[in-house]
């Protein structure tokens, strides 16, 4: 093709545009496309991870055997499923007025191990001199403040100096490990900073010991949709997010919103604190909540900070977890493969959200037709 | 030189969605021309611009220059064949100096020396008759300052055809005679030149074609000698339009709000509104004038506080009707003292006069409460919050010029925000949506707003549409005072005349009407009395119906230029 | 040499490790992308850097080329999770937030993964000793200054020299800046976009890979590296988004981490056991001030690019 000669007339190779609408039908046709090729690819992921599966190839069946099998083999690894979900569900919870708000709280990891600490403490310091009936509402109230506190130091300095949130609370994420080791080495003087597991201070056991967390996260679940669709706090959180100058535009305190929903946020993150130290731990450590402050802000995130889908993002991720821990488990590699596996499945889902906003045009073979 | 043509656009298709934006349009522009595309807002002229600047990619069609068939896929592309475009929302990096935004893209040998770039920029200025400072920050300049980098801009990357989009949309009416006279001399040099606009006295005045584009069609490329401007409205909007905006002689204007010395401040600390007093009247539309940025805004956000001042009074006169004359009755003298300032009726609203009656049956008639009279009640708004004022009773309406960051929420549905200024009526924490829904709906029907439903978040309704969501809101709450910032900016012409009729019926109610606007043709037509307004202060009040544009243009830069040269 | 000079010399070469990732990060923020997967490709970084020394750690190559492939193996894996996060948040738009943490999500795991198979007397012991050339094998506190730390001097010095005194530095602070100003003026902002995410990324991998093998030097290295990364992410702040001054920045924050084992060693403070934590807390806390403060005194040219966390789409009404 020479230069001098009349150009070809070409069309990009791909032409974008934004959709204007699109079936929802559809778009959970694309999310379910993505959620199979991740899967596929999680599974290709493994084959290469794993030395076992190398030798034998065959064994990539038994990858997704396993993978199925970490959250339904039994009713027990169901339970624990259903747990792990209503957890991760109940952060991703709490995360969520203050996302609506666009406060981009990165520290719910924070707040609820702070809630962790406030139920322990409780426990440690009044455990068997108080009567169960009176030393748990005190230990829910305890998680409840700390996480609380947690939560509104952030939006204070947010509110009045607009300090970048993301960071701060970030930040606040590894002042409160330092704070739990800081009371490990003053509860436990031999040193080795494991508290073992306390006597008392548990939360009753409802059918089985995770029914009572899975029925908590449910109510809560309906409760912060009322909240934030139904409610005029909830109309203010949304009205803050979109803008903060049609905000003060109609005479909403956009410092008082920002300290009333964070303060929200943090204690609900200390009310899961409770539920991971009284109604499942009775100790702490610095990993008590593992990453899943981290996790949750995907999982709201993909649940479009709607508490409803929230429930299917936040099972999606706990299968996967449960399933690749499994995967660890049975083909003995590092017990850090259920992240990668998410991670993984996570580039999926964040990705695929482009082809249900946009269109792609490909160059039509006969360009110059069209044209007439 | 003459008859040459420049470039040819053949069977320009483009489609947004469902949205047919460009439909086969043809369309030459010529070498030492200037070309005016004329047609309202949202007809698809600025993009069938964009296509020639690389902006956007047609869907079908072709684009000749000098005669041979070229593909414009990028920005780059277009300068590479000599095209550049002025964008009505100028691209240039706020935080960048003048020079900086000017050679940015432009790939020379060798490395890059501030010297010679400032240099080449003042040479091109002095050639166009421009002035410049290549040091100066963007975020420092006034608009004027800012269009003339963008055409620098485009010049200096050796452009032969310049598009301008709305160029005198923000300039005064002098610094729109300079702009003329500059694209009258690059004409001579040759240059293409294409402006985009919706104003016909300009088209009539510097163009020598004018192209006329509607819903996305060509309508007719006429000379601008053979036409004039009722033919052009005509070819524009497809139908014979009134271009009369009816304007009404005031009623018994009183004064309805009281602004006397404001200062304000911003964060940076800048003086930006300096001793501004005037008097805003019931039964009348001030218009306020003047340069984008001269402190519009920051009036009408103080008055209905959104901005800290430093000093001064805002007084709302709150017309209490029918108040009985009671609490004076032990004393006669107080009534008869009362009489001197007001006049007294009844409740049939006839007057009542005490004169030749006795002392006796006086006392029974203010006893009885059969004696009215009409007071204002004022109220100072310095320093209080937009909640604080309508707890105060005051109803004031305001309609921002940012309509989707401020005046609604761009994500929410029309019924979500109908609830934005009543939300909070009720006794308990939850909210209630039937009775926005049903003012939605109203408005919907009234102000004939094109939606799919009260659901659709208003960010995809048309500009128009939007707008007359709004204004219908803050009229919807039947309001004493009306301030209304650019309503018409980006609407088509009967969108337009849609809000100037809304905006005059709401002055024959007896509403006091702030209307901050752009087009001084419109200003003078539309309103009673104008204030301009000139970098923070006021530079005079005067009666829109004898005042001429001229005037207008002097007094928004007036002590700008005294001040330059005092220096 | 004083106790204090070695502190001092502790803390700069400690402060490389933030030196590489926030020099990384600011070139990527200035890209107009906010990259919360740092820790994630600090991680990834130190990986394949030490994936490539277990390969090649015990072999007969010159020990010049060992540790360039080190380097240029770490690089080459913290510029794919570049790649992977270019893709999904410039080509498909995607949030830029939520990538950056699930790409964290997946760096630090995959490393622990790959880290737990590594042979540490490989890829460690013999190696690490090349790495603090010039000065290996001295007995003062200048032996923790290798190859690693003046690269991360050089590159910080040139990303800044690169940024704000050429041109092409001016076209990527557009695309940061005004995407849309840049794409009108004929600035290619995906290619722009994509090569500086990249570079970025190649950079504060570097920075993993420099604290496992150059400073620590220790097998259990990796496992704080998650957190070295978001205070990189928060050293950009402080740094004002120019990257000399994360030198000054990252000398500080080394300090303060070398802060609780320092204190210990001197004879005049008795250090109790409760007190290590609050002294590991410090760099946190400050990094906390260091937020406050910048965002008490603001000024037009120190803030954030303007465009940082937006995805441009140029057909955007």
């Amino acid at each position: 093709m020479t230069a001098n000669h009349t150009p070809q007339v070409r069309e990009p190779l791909v032409h974008l545009s934004r959709r204007t609408e699109f079936s929802p039908l559809r778009a959970w046709g694309v999310r379910l496309a993505a959620l199979v090729l991740g899967l596929i690819v999680c599974g290709l992921a493994a084959f290469l991870l794993i030395e076992k599966l190398q030798q034998n190839p065959g064994r990539i069946g038994d990858f997704y055997y396993a993978f199925i099998k970490g959250s339904f083999g039994t009713s027990r690894k169901l339970w624990k499923m259903l747990k792990n979900l209503s957890i991760l569900l109940c952060i991703a919870l709490a995360l969520t007025p203050a996302f609506r708000m666009r406060f981009w709280n990165t520290g719910a990891e924070g707040q609820t191990l702070m809630g962790v600490l406030g139920a322990i403490a409780v426990d440690f310091y009044f455990g068997g001199k108080w009567p169960e009936a009176l030393l748990i509402p005190v230990m829910l109230l305890a998680a409840i403040i700390f996480g609380g506190v947690w939560g509104l130091i952030p939006a204070l300095f947010k509110a009045r100096f607009n300090t970048n949130e993301t960071l701060f609370t970030l930040m606040m994420n590894y002042v409160a490990t330092f704070v739990v080791s800081y009371f490990l080495v003053i509860w436990v003087p031999s040193g080795s900073s494991s508290l073992a597991k306390l006597k008392y201070g548990k939360l009753p056991s409802v059918v089985n010991d995770y029914f009572l967390i899975i029925l908590i996260a449910l109510l809560l679940t309906i409760g912060l949709y009322i909240y934030l669709n139904y409610s005029k706090h909830g109309y203010e959180i949304s009205v803050v997010g979109e803008s903060v100058r049609t905000a003060q535009y109609v005479g909403i305190s956009v410092p008082k919103v920002i300290l009333r929903t964070m303060l929200l946020s943090g204690m609900l993150c200390g009310l899961t604190g409770f539920l991971i130290g009284s109604g499942l731990d009775q100790t702490i450590t610095t990993e008590s909540v593992g990453g899943q402050g981290f996790t949750a802000i995907m999982v709201a995130w993909m649940g479009n900070f709607n508490p409803l889908m929230m429930i299917l993002t936040s099972g999606l991720i706990q299968i996967l977890n449960q399933g690749a821990a499994q995967i660890s488990q049975d083909f003995n590699v590092s017990g850090a493969l259920p992240d990668v596996i998410v991670g993984i499945m996570l580039f999926f889902v964040i990705g695929c959200e482009f082809f249900i906003n946009y269109q792609l045009h490909f160059r039509r073979a006969q360009s110059k037709e069209a044209v007439r | 030189m003459d008859n040459q043509l420049a470039l040819q656009m053949r069977g320009i298709t483009k489609r947004f969605g469902s949205v047919l934006a460009n439909n086969h349009v043809d369309l030459d522009i010529y070498r030492g021309e200037i070309l005016a595309v004329l047609g309202e807002n949202g007809c698809g002229k600025t993009t069938l611009m964009n296509m020639i600047a690389g902006i956007y990619f047609p869907d079908e069609g072709q684009i000749l220059i000098d005669g041979r068939e070229v593909v414009i896929r990028s920005p780059k592309d277009a300068f590479e064949h000599g095209i550049g475009m002025i964008h009505q929302h100028f691209k240039l990096v706020d935080l960048f100096t003048a020079a900086e935004n000017i050679v940015l893209g432009v790939h020379e040998e060798g490395a890059f020396s501030r010297r010679d770039v400032n240099a080449r920029v003042t040479a091109i200025a002095s050639k166009y008759g421009f002035s410049i400072d290549p040091e100066k920050k963007i975020y420092d300049m006034s608009v004027s300052e800012k269009q003339t980098v963008e055409i620098i801009k485009v010049l200096y990357r050796g452009a032969d055809i310049l598009i301008l989009d709305e160029p005198t949309a923000v300039l005064t009416p002098q610094e729109i005679d300079r702009l003329f006279q500059v694209l009258r001399v690059m004409k001579a040099d040759g240059k293409s030149i294409v402006i985009i606009t919706h104003k016909l006295n300009e088209v009539l005045e510097v163009s020598d074609r004018v192209a006329i584009l509607r819903k996305g069609e060509h309508i007719a490329t006429v000379s601008t000698r053979d036409t004039n401007e009722s033919e052009l409205t005509e070819m524009m909007v497809g139908k014979k339009v009134d271009l009369d905006i009816r304007r009404s002689d005031p009623v018994d204007a009183q004064p309805r709000l009281v602004v006397t010395g404001l200062n304000l401040y911003d964060a940076e600390g800048v003086h930006v509104l300096k001793d501004i007093s005037f008097t805003a009247n019931g039964s009348e539309i001030l218009g306020i004038a003047g340069i984008a940025g001269s402190g519009q805004r920051e009036l009408l956000e103080s008055i209905a506080g959104l901005q800290p001042l430093k000093s001064g009074e805002i007084i709302f006169h709150n017309p209490k009707k029918n108040k009985p004359v009671t609490f004076f009755h032990k004393s006669l003298r107080r009534v008869e003292e009362l009489a001197g300032q007001h006049a007294f009726h009844d409740a049939a609203g006839n007057p009542v006069s005490f004169a030749g009656m006795k002392k006796k049956d006086i006392q029974k008639l203010v006893n009885d409460g059969q004696v009215l009279f009409n007071e204002d009640e004022l109220i100072n708004l310095r320093d209080k919050t937009p909640l604080q004022i309508r707890e105060l009773g005051v109803r004031l309406s305001f309609v921002p010029e940012d309509r989707l960051g401020m005046g609604l929420v761009g994500s929410m549905g029309i019924t979500d925000n109908m609830m934005l200024r009543s939300y909070r009526k009720g006794p308990h924490g939850l909210l209630d949506r039937k009775k926005p829904k049903a003012l939605a709906e109203r408005i919907i029907e009234e102000l004939q707003v094109v939606t799919p439903g009260t659901q659709t978040p208003v960010r995809r309704l048309s500009g128009g549409n939007v707008q007359k969501v709004l204004v219908g809101r803050e009229i919807a709450f039947t309001p004493k005072v009306l301030m209304a910032a650019y309503p018409v900016r980006g609407l088509d012409i009967n969108s337009s005349y849609t809000i100037y009729h809304l905006l005059t019926r709401q002055k024959e109610t007896g509403v006091a009407v702030l209307f901050v606007g752009e087009d001084l043709d419109v200003l003078l037509a539309l309103c009673d009395r104008i204030l301009v307004m000139n970098s923070g202060a006021v530079s005079g009040i005067v009666d829109a119906r004898t005042a001429t544009k001229e005037q207008l243009g002097l007094m928004m830069t007036r002590t700008d230029r005294t001040r330059k040269e005092a220096v | 040499m004083n106790i204090w000079l070695n502190f001092l010399i502790d803390s700069l070469a400690f402060g490389a490790t933030f030196m590489y990732g926030s020099t990384g990060e600011i070139l990527t923020e200035k890209a107009g992308h906010l990259n919360l997967g740092i820790p994630g490709i600090m991680c990834m970084g130190g990986a394949g850097g030490c994936l490539m020394l277990n390969l090649v750690g015990a072999s007969s190559l010159p020990p010049f080329l060992i540790v360039v492939l080190g380097i240029l193996s770490s690089a080459a894996a913290a510029t794919l999770m570049g790649l992977i996060y270019s893709f999904l948040t410039v080509t498909l738009r995607a949030n830029q937030n939520v990538t950056g943490l699930a790409l964290t999500t997946f760096g630090v795991g995959l490393m622990k993964v790959i880290m737990s198979k590594l042979n540490p007397s490989v890829y460690l012991v013999t190696p690490k000793v090349y790495y603090r050339w010039p000065f290996a094998g001295r007995q003062d506190s200048l032996q923790c200054l290798g190859v690693m730390f003046f690269l991360g001097l050089i590159i910080a010095a040139a990303a800044s020299y690169v940024l704000y005194r050429t041109k092409i530095g001016l076209h990527l602070r557009a695309v940061g800046e005004n995407p849309a100003t840049a794409d009108a003026v004929g600035i290619n902002v995906t290619r722009y976009k994509y090569l500086t995410t990249c570079i970025g990324s190649g950079i504060a991998g570097l920075g993993g890979f420099y604290y496992v093998i150059d400073y620590m030097a220790s097998q259990e290295a990796y496992l704080s590296l998650e957190a070295f990364g978001w205070l990189s992410i928060a050293l950009v702040i402080f740094a004002l988004w120019r990257p000399h001054r994360t030198i000054i920045g990252s000398t500080i924050f080394g300090f303060l981490f070398s802060c609780s084992s320092f204190i210990t060693n001197l004879s005049f403070i008795q250090v109790t056991m409760a007190l290590k934590p609050i002294l590991k807390m410090l760099p946190y806390v400050f990094t906390i001030v260091v937020l406050i403060v910048s965002s008490v005194r603001n000024k037009r040219e120190n803030q954030p690019p303007e465009s940082l966390g937006l995805p441009y789409f140029r057909e955007n009404r």
